[in-house]
């Protein structure tokens, strides 16, 4: 276990000391959130109505930043394949890497989510309906996107294929996560039902993208 | 430990590298592989290490853990150093001790063998292509495999480490280690050969 945990600890000292992946990450969601009142007009009613989605989307799309490198940058100076060889089963790499790659990327953009929210004149219970969401969901967007990054792992050029390749599988995640922060707001249904197909589908992303992503690594080489 | 390899074929997208390769290697042996360019020098290795998928032939390793697949019982060191440019070489040492398991020296003992103790605190980026190759031996020692793949070890290494080099691969023999080095160079330890013709 403790081998686990090291592969966490150093991915993070290498994403604190390189930079990039996190701060980008987190100026581009506040970039799309901040250009979006531009292009739909000072409609502070119209806002506040797509807010969430607004939010939903952006991090969607901030959270394929970076995710190219997940696996493409142990593939090439040679750490994969000694990561192959270690005393630990490579899903539980797989897993310990897509942790590590959440903790930099999605987590920020899940406590970033309340405020720029206000920036979209959203409700008090909207924000925290969807901070809620994007906490549960992030994770979830990060394990399906990392099938795509161990796919494209040996592509030179792969962020744009990889991005193609995971956005489609990415659409359930984000109806139930709209969903559930709508439903936060007042319907017919209930906060708890879509939110808890939402973590259910996280749940299902975390088994099988650790699994496929770590067969597709496997299926590389040969 | 023992390592036994016979009717070994390997084909890369349809093409054959080499077939029907037979050979063993005993514990406190070095089988040093040579051969020309393009020979399957580095895809046998690569094989050995489970990283390839071999097409026909056995593989067997005897005298190993109980229940633990060769891969987890051999070091590889290939061309591409493993390096992170952003960590220091005793974090670098101190990650892949707990990823490898079965500890052996502490990172800076096997920095003092490799004589890079005096950069242990400083980013892998200013390292020279030279002192890169000493810290990929250091990983070496600090997990004990029994078992070491080695793909032109000596290339990049000044007159002093390779003599360093060869007391290293020396002393691991001598304690029932196994080596396997891919080479072009002689090396400075005796051993036997192993020639790859390369597929015609």
């Amino acid at each position: 276990m403790s081998a686990f945990w090291a592969l966490i600890r150093r991915d993070l000292l290498i994403a604190m000391r390189i930079g990039g992946g996190a701060g980008v990450g987190l100026v581009f969601f506040l970039m799309l959130v901040t250009i979006m009142p531009f292009a739909v007009g000072p409609d502070l009613v119209l806002l506040a109505r797509i807010g969430p989605a607004i939010l939903w989307v952006a991090a969607l799309l901030a959270t394929l930043i970076g995710l190219d490198r997940l696996f493409q940058a142990d593939e090439e100076d040679g750490s994969l394949d000694l990561l192959r060889m270690a005393n630990l089963p490579l899903p539980l790499v797989v897993l310990a890497k897509v942790i590590a790659h959440w903790l930099m990327t999605g987590l920020p953009l899940a406590l970033a989510a309340p405020f720029l929210g206000l920036l979209l004149a959203m409700e008090p219970q909207a924000l925290l309906a969807v901070t809620l969401t994007l906490l549960i969901g992030t994770p979830a967007l990060t394990f399906i996107g990392a099938t795509g990054a161990a796919l494209t792992a040996g592509l030179r050029r792969g962020g744009l294929i990889l991005a193609v390749l995971v956005m489609p599988l990415m659409i359930p995640v984000l109806i139930f996560g709209i969903s559930a922060t709508s439903a936060a707001l007042g319907g017919p249904v209930p906060f708890h039902t879509p939110f808890a197909i939402l973590s259910g589908l996280g749940l299902f992303a975390l088994v099988t993208g650790t699994i496929s992503a770590s067969l597709a690594l496997r299926a590389s080489e040969s | 430990m023992k390592l036994s390899v016979s009717g070994l074929a390997v084909a890369r997208s349809g093409r054959s590298i080499f077939s029907h390769l037979g050979f063993t290697v005993n514990a406190g042996e070095a089988l040093a592989l040579m051969g020309p360019n393009g020979s399957g020098k580095s895809t046998l290795l690569r094989v050995l290490a489970g990283l390839l998928p071999s097409s026909a032939g056995t593989i067997e390793w005897s005298g190993g853990q109980e229940d633990v697949p060769l891969s987890e019982e051999a070091h590889y060191l290939g061309h591409r150093d493993a390096l992170k440019p952003a960590l220091t070489p005793i974090e670098l040492l101190t990650f892949w001790r707990s990823l490898l398991g079965r500890t052996a020296l502490d990172p800076s003992t096997a920095l003092e063998r490799v004589g890079l103790a005096h950069a242990a605190h400083l980013p892998s980026a200013y390292l020279s292509a030279g002192q890169r190759r000493r810290l990929s031996l250091a990983r070496l020692l600090v997990a004990h495999r029994p078992l070491w793949l080695l793909d032109e070890p000596t290339a990049a290494l000044d007159q002093a480490s390779e003599t360093m080099f060869g007391a290293l691969v020396a002393d691991h023999l001598t304690r029932g280690g196994l080596a396997l080095i891919a080479t072009h160079a002689p090396l400075p330890i005796p051993t036997r050969t192993l020639s790859l013709k390369g597929a015609s």
